[in-house]
């Protein structure tokens, strides 16, 4: 395609600043026809995030291969349009699943739950990574831990999970809303000794876990931090605060007011 | 609608209909309920009307008016998560049927949401306008709709009636029109509102630019206000949604956007999209805060659930007011809306979502803001599932708030799960360039990096203004030209590397 024809922006040298789709130039007052396309891929590539299901046999098989004890279980929201038009689904572990996890051996102290969330490929690039940093850092029974993966889950899906297992803490690592420079952002979520009627402000979230968002080492040492806090304080949620120190990264740890939206969404939440 | 789907929404019934003989029809019993004209602040089952009408052999019977609002509502997903959605589609006629009959009267009998237990309805019933109402209290929903499309109700005629509608009678008749009615009623209605520009005038749009970044990087957030400014955005207002809630870094965001407003004399306003409290801390701080802005629903508990309440919203009011700092009118706060909110926050009493979004409005109206936005698309498929339910949804934000006389604009937006794209964000701008809108989102390339969405473009303004003839607001139309970044006409112009703008803006806001 000729540039001839386009209208350019002289200001583009700007877009060193930022990831936002500045200096795009205009043909008449619209879009250019290549970044029409380049939205147009960018949000094929989140709507396949939000409907490609998790490989769970691959996911399995990398963690087994890693050494973790895996367990899989399955929410209420029988597929994915059960799962979006249902958000009550995602959250509730299926009777069977409970059943199941009720006659596995307790977790030690910890029970890690890999879920799909909105984006299963975040959980399938990132989850992995991330967890093999949290162990180098965090020191607990990892060979009985169970790490438990979860298919058409939302944040709270977590909760069931961790009294069935018996767990003192769950750590949720779920894929979140893709954005359409963010198809694969991975979120964590801590509760401390989660029950079915655990509300989200007893929660505390690490947002933007991928390579270009916050990387897994610093993503693990908030974890680590938030993880070993919780318990030596034995709570979670807005009392706990993350003063880790890791300033000017680009995700955040955020106490959790509500789930399954992004913890600055102005519409939803009170900051 | 695929098999699954249909399936999923079936299971969500709450299905009334009976089969019995018809007795007396609704129209006669409801006009039992003409007679009751005060207003109740303590209802019982005994003032409530038995909602019921036939079609055929089969009678429908609805339990209390806000059963009968929440099925005559247009299918949406999150009325069927709620289980306050008609059944079927002829139920769902039925409910519209009956709502035709109701007299208009029966809204201030029968509060949806109990006046002791929620300080919006205390609100409602508090401020309603009985003289403005007496134009139309002889009026059923369905009377109402034919009146509105009347040619003689102009303007004038719906800015004196509006104090005398509630929101639960703009919902009931908005549920009895087409997309059509809803645009040309709202088109007849005007709402001018003022601070360094005057905003809602004819033919004129204006746009809130929202420069957003994930890190509230001030230069990042300076790079996207150029861009608008220099495309002809940020009229409505420049608005930032932080990431951070820290009060220091909040207060360079306002003091950049001052900075940059007074360098360059610009007639706009800006905003800091935090919370309430953080604003009035700011002030107290010495921000230059322009705007207060706040989320708001329509239920006392929605609205608890966002950490604010009426008298909060009072005192940021007048604390922003004491700074006396809007030059052409004093309408200052800035409000965002939309529907599901108060589902999401289990607020809503077992009233639907879109009729709890009118009555945030009530709330809002309380305030005379500058402008009303509703975030039409932004919560999730759970509530408005496809580009149709949006559509729909943000043609009846618009309208039921410009009949209750509020500036109404729209974020016309989606999220990556919902069933929508860009074709559909383009047919809700066309239909609201119609409609008349205040104002429109202005986002680089639709694309909100910081709260992952995506809504309009400065781009898209362009388009709107090229097909609709539609100008920017005056103050803000001369200073683009004054500034030659418009033509007299208001048509861009080819912007070279030495303008002023380009030239002196990444100094004042540190950006160089």
């Amino acid at each position: 395609m000729s540039d001839d024809l386009i209208q350019t922006n002289p200001w583009d040298q700007l877009r060193a600043h930022t990831s936002a789709r500045i200096a795009l130039g205009r043909v008449g007052s619209s879009l250019p026809t290549r970044e029409v396309l380049a939205f147009g891929l960018a949000h094929a590539q989140a709507r396949d995030a939000v409907h490609r299901p998790l490989d769970i046999n691959d996911l399995k098989q990398q963690l087994k291969t890693h050494g973790f004890r895996t367990l899989q279980v399955h929410s209420n929201a029988a597929d994915r349009n059960s799962y979006l038009l249902r958000p009550d689904y995602g959250r509730h572990l299926h009777d069977d699943s409970r059943v199941y996890l009720e006659h596995e051996l307790a977790a030690p102290e910890l029970a890690i739950v890999i879920a799909d969330g909105l984006s299963a490929i975040a959980a399938q690039r990132h989850a992995l990574p991330l967890l093999l940093a949290f162990r180098e850092q965090f020191d607990t029974d990892w060979p009985n831990t169970p790490v438990v993966l979860a298919e058409q889950g939302r944040v709270a899906i977590g909760d069931g999970i961790a009294v069935a297992l018996r767990a003192r803490l769950v750590v949720v690592m779920i894929g979140e809303r893709p954005g359409l420079s963010s198809p694969d952002s991975l979120g964590i979520y801590l509760t401390y000794q989660p029950r079915l009627d655990s509300m989200d402000s007893q929660r505390n979230c690490i947002s933007n876990v991928r390579p270009q968002g916050l990387p897994y080492a610093q993503a693990a040492a908030k974890l680590d931090y938030l993880a070993r806090e919780s318990l030596r304080l034995r709570l979670s949620g807005v009392t706990l605060k993350d003063d880790s120190n890791l300033a000017n990264a680009p995700g955040q740890a955020t106490a959790m007011v509500s789930s399954d939206q992004p913890p600055n969404d102005s519409l939803q939440i009170p900051e | 609608m695929n098999q699954t789907l249909a399936a999923l929404w079936a299971s969500r019934l709450g299905f009334t209909a009976i089969q019995a003989p018809g007795t007396a029809t609704a129209k006669a019993i409801q006009s039992k309920g003409l007679q009751r004209l005060h207003y109740h602040r303590h209802y019982t089952e005994a003032h409530q009307l038995p909602y019921q009408t036939s079609i055929g052999a089969l009678r429908y019977r609805f339990d209390d008016l806000k059963s009968l609002l929440g099925k005559a509502s247009p299918a949406r997903s999150g009325d069927y998560l709620a289980g306050l959605a008609a059944a079927t589609y002829e139920e769902r006629m039925a409910a519209k049927m009956a709502l035709a009959e109701l007299p208009l009267k029966q809204f201030l009998n029968e509060a949806l949401i109990p006046y002791e237990q929620d300080e919006v309805t205390r609100l409602i019933i508090d401020r309603h306008d009985k003289q403005a109402f007496a134009a139309i209290s002889h009026f059923t929903v369905g009377d109402l709709r034919d009146w509105l499309l009347l040619d003689s109700t102009d303007s004038q005629v719906l800015a004196a009636v509006a104090p005398g509608i509630t929101p639960e009678m703009a919902a009931a008749v908005s549920k009895l029109m087409r997309n059509q009615d809803l645009i040309l009623i709202a088109r007849k209605c005007r709402v001018v509102t003022a601070f360094r520009n005057t905003i809602g005038l004819p033919d004129r749009l204006s746009v809130r630019l929202q420069p957003n970044h994930p890190t509230d990087d001030v230069r990042a957030i300076a790079a996207s206000m150029l861009d608008g400014l220099l495309y002809g955005s940020g009229d409505a207002t420049v608005g930032i949604n932080p990431a951070s809630d820290s009060l220091s870094t909040l207060m360079r965001l306002w003091q950049m956007m001052d900075e940059v407003r007074q360098y360059f004399d610009i007639p706009m306003q800006s905003c800091v999209l935090t919370h309430v409290t953080t604003q009035i801390q700011a002030i107290e701080a010495g921000a230059p805060v322009d705007l207060v802005f706040q989320s708001i629903a329509g239920t006392e508990k929605t609205n608890s659930s966002f950490g604010i309440n009426l008298n909060l919203l009072r005192e940021a009011h007048q604390a922003a007011q004491s700074l006396r700092r809007g030059t052409v009118g004093d309408n200052l706060m800035y409000f965002e809306t939309g529907q599901g909110s108060a589902l999401s926050a289990g607020g809503h009493h077992q009233v639907d979502q879109q009729t709890c979004e009118a009555r945030a409005y009530a709330a809002a109206r309380e305030f005379n803001p500058l402008l009303v936005n509703t975030v039409v698309g932004f919560i999730g498929p759970e509530y408005l599932y496809d580009g149709k339910q949006i559509i729909r949804a943000g043609l009846e934000d618009h309208f039921c708030g410009k009949l209750l006389g509020l500036p109404m604009g729209c974020d016309v937006c989606y999220t990556n799960h919902a069933e929508a794209d860009q074709d559909d964000m383009d047919t809700l701008l066309t239909l609201f360039g119609a409609a008349g809108i205040n104002f429109i989102m202005g986002i680089p390339g639709a694309d909100d990096i910081m709260l992952n969405y995506q809504s309009t473009s400065f781009h898209d303004a362009l388009y709107l203004r090229s097909v609709m003839g539609l100008k920017r607001a005056p103050e803000f139309d001369a200073w683009l030209a004054r500034m030659a970044i418009t033509e007299t006409n208001g048509k861009l112009r080819d912007i070279g590397r030495g303008h002023h703008l380009l030239q002196q803006l990444q100094r004042i806001s540190g950006a160089a």
